[in-house]
């Protein structure tokens, strides 16, 4: 495999007392779809929110293309080229799509103005890129007026502007209809066919499944189970894993080297 | 997006402005009203003199208020800044200091005092409320332990060019008015156009979305609350400007009619979105009623009770500029 664009070694983070993540290593390499799952509390949350630089690390190191990055918080991130789809989308509800998609990342002249313009021409492409174009709404639309589904496009779009190397997904499809998942599995794919990287998470194992190339389960704050799709016969063995590991800590599946 | 949703540019401006343009109807029809009940006086412009000589002063406070409500924030120190750099002002002025650096001092003064009460407030993680109440009372203990309740006067300072820059008159309007107008133009393009603005809003209505995209939440809070303080100290200084005099008391007075102003102006409470423009004009309308009032006929006993109620009248008529979506 290459060399991996993001490597998270030993990543601790604790809040109080309480370890959330417990020395958690993982890497994403070029073009893949890595599916993170695991139980409830099983700290999926905070390694995302970890990867996304809401929560700095701490403990361990981060790498991004080999280089490590300090300090790591959500701008280092997003400069490194790591995007984050937030499972509440990190949305601004009074505002336009627009000012939405550029949020952060607010497309400037001198002296700090924003060029409104521009703006409005760019978010008009990715929404289009995306398939998430409407006769009821414009790029100047309010958010907080637009369905779950289009607030989700509205999140994806902002992703996609910056042109990641790598886009997280967290739980992209919860509540959302079945049209509305399949324009997600579509737009992960769409990433993918241009040699970006996904890290899918998801509650539901058969979605996962079916996105992703390979899973990494977290179970109590560390990396339980690593294997590629190809260890699988199909999402009922992964789920099978799963069990075991929930039950005893461990599991016999057997995964090539 | 041509091809999709179009919106027609007077709908956009509609959109826009919806807010800043009940508030102007509200004043429009009090000042009808009040017309109607007193032509002659109303029709005067006389009568506007003594309005546009301190409407500035209110104007420099709220449109930066503005700013802070949006933020999600309250800042109830602002009077006491304005007395703080009013009193900075007449200080290095009367020990010598030319008037135009004496001013820019004491605006200095307002933002760092403002600064420093963001600094407190967001690494303190105090309500803004209470914390910046205290801290009204607290600057205002200073001045008073400081001055010792002895005013200052500075009457020369209306024989300098810096006066004559900022307070003489100019065609109908004293040039405050001007430079009250220019800063409405500049605080209404920093709050729409510039990337400080913008933060201001998305902080205002999802700090945590914000943070997570990458805002820096803290200091985006801290330099609203700097922000503030610049504006009082503008507020301080042109108070000088109106009575060559500082009195330990100075800004006291200006807490409530400034933020009833913001509210009138259609700036809602809960944070997120506001209007600048609106802000101004609530401050025109705040500014009306008191001597309006008295005009009609009515007693000076009635003017506070049509400030409430013209208050409350404003706030029932911004629920029709659309409720708060989540």
């Amino acid at each position: 495999m290459s060399e991996p664009i993001v490597e998270l070694t030993n990543i601790v983070k604790r809040f109080g007392n309480v370890a959330a993540l417990r020395g958690v290593s993982l890497k994403v390499f070029r073009g893949e779809v890595l599916g993170l799952i695991g139980d409830n509390g099983a700290g999926k949350s905070t390694l995302i929110k970890t990867l996304a630089g809401v929560h700095p690390p701490d403990e361990g190191e981060i790498r991004i293309r080999g280089q490590h990055v300090s300090p790591w918080n959500a701008a280092a991130a997003r400069d490194s080229g790591v995007e984050t789809v937030f499972q509440d989308r990190a949305l601004a509800p009074q505002h336009s799509i627009v000012t939405n998609i550029f949020m952060g990342r607010e497309i400037t002249g001198r002296l700090g103005f924003i060029d409104h313009a521009r703006q409005i021409q760019e978010a008009g492409r990715l929404m289009r890129e995306i398939g998430f174009t409407s006769k009821v709404f414009n790029p100047e639309s309010t958010v907080g007026l637009l369905s779950g589904g289009e607030r989700q496009g509205v999140a994806i779009a902002r992703a996609l502007y910056n042109e990641a190397d790598v886009i997280v997904l967290d739980e992209p499809t919860t509540a959302l209809s079945l049209t509305e998942t399949q324009k997600v599995f579509n737009f992960v794919r769409t990433v993918q066919a241009s040699g970006r990287s996904v890290v899918f998470i998801g509650h539901n194992i058969y979605h996962v499944y079916d996105i992703a190339d390979r899973f990494v389960v977290i179970d109590r704050g560390a990396v339980a189970f690593e294997a590629r799709k190809s260890d699988f016969g199909d999402a009922d063995e992964l789920i099978h894993v799963m069990h075991e590991l929930a039950e005893t800590g461990t599991t016999d599946h057997r995964v090539a080297g | 997006m041509a091809q999709e949703a179009e919106v027609s540019g007077f709908r956009r401006f509609w959109r826009r402005n919806q807010r800043a343009a009940n508030s102007l109807f509200t004043f429009l029809a009090i000042w009808g009203i009040f017309t109607a009940l007193n032509p002659a006086l109303f029709t005067n412009w006389v009568t506007y003199n003594a309005i546009f000589l301190t409407l500035p002063i209110t104007i420099f406070l709220v449109t930066t208020l503005v700013f802070v409500i949006v933020s999600g924030e309250l800042d109830l120190a602002f009077p006491s800044v304005m007395g703080f750099s009013g009193w900075m002002f007449v200080l290095a002025y009367t020990a010598g200091v030319p008037p135009f650096p004496a001013m820019i001092f004491a605006v200095a003064c307002g933002a760092a005092m403002g600064f420093g009460i963001g600094a407190l407030v967001v690494y303190g993680q105090l309500s803004s409320l209470v914390a910046t109440l205290g801290l009204n009372f607290l600057i205002r203990g200073i001045i008073n332990i400081g001055a010792q309740g002895r005013a200052i006067s500075a009457s020369d300072l209306r024989d300098t060019t810096t006066y004559a820059v900022f307070a003489e008159r100019f065609f109908l309007f004293p040039n405050q008015m001007y430079w009250a107008i220019a800063w409405i133009i500049f605080c209404t393009i920093l709050f729409r156009s510039h990337r400080f603005g913008i933060r201001v809003q998305l902080v205002g209505d999802n700090p945590e979305s914000a943070a997570q995209m990458g805002v820096n939440v803290k200091r985006t809070r801290m330099m609203v609350f700097a922000f503030s303080g610049l504006g009082a100290g503008l507020a301080g200084v042109f108070a000088i400007f109106v009575n060559f005099v500082w009195w330990p008391t100075n800004g006291d007075g200006t807490l409530l009619p400034a933020l009833a102003a913001v509210f009138v102006g259609g700036t809602p409470t809960w944070g997120g979105i506001g209007t600048v423009v609106g802000g101004a004009i609530g401050a025109l309308t705040v500014g009306f009623i008191e001597s309006g009032v008295v005009g009609v006929g009515f007693s000076g006993y009635y003017v506070q009770f049509f400030f409430g109620l013209i208050i409350i009248l404003s706030i029932i008529a911004h629920r029709f500029s659309g409720k708060r979506v989540r």
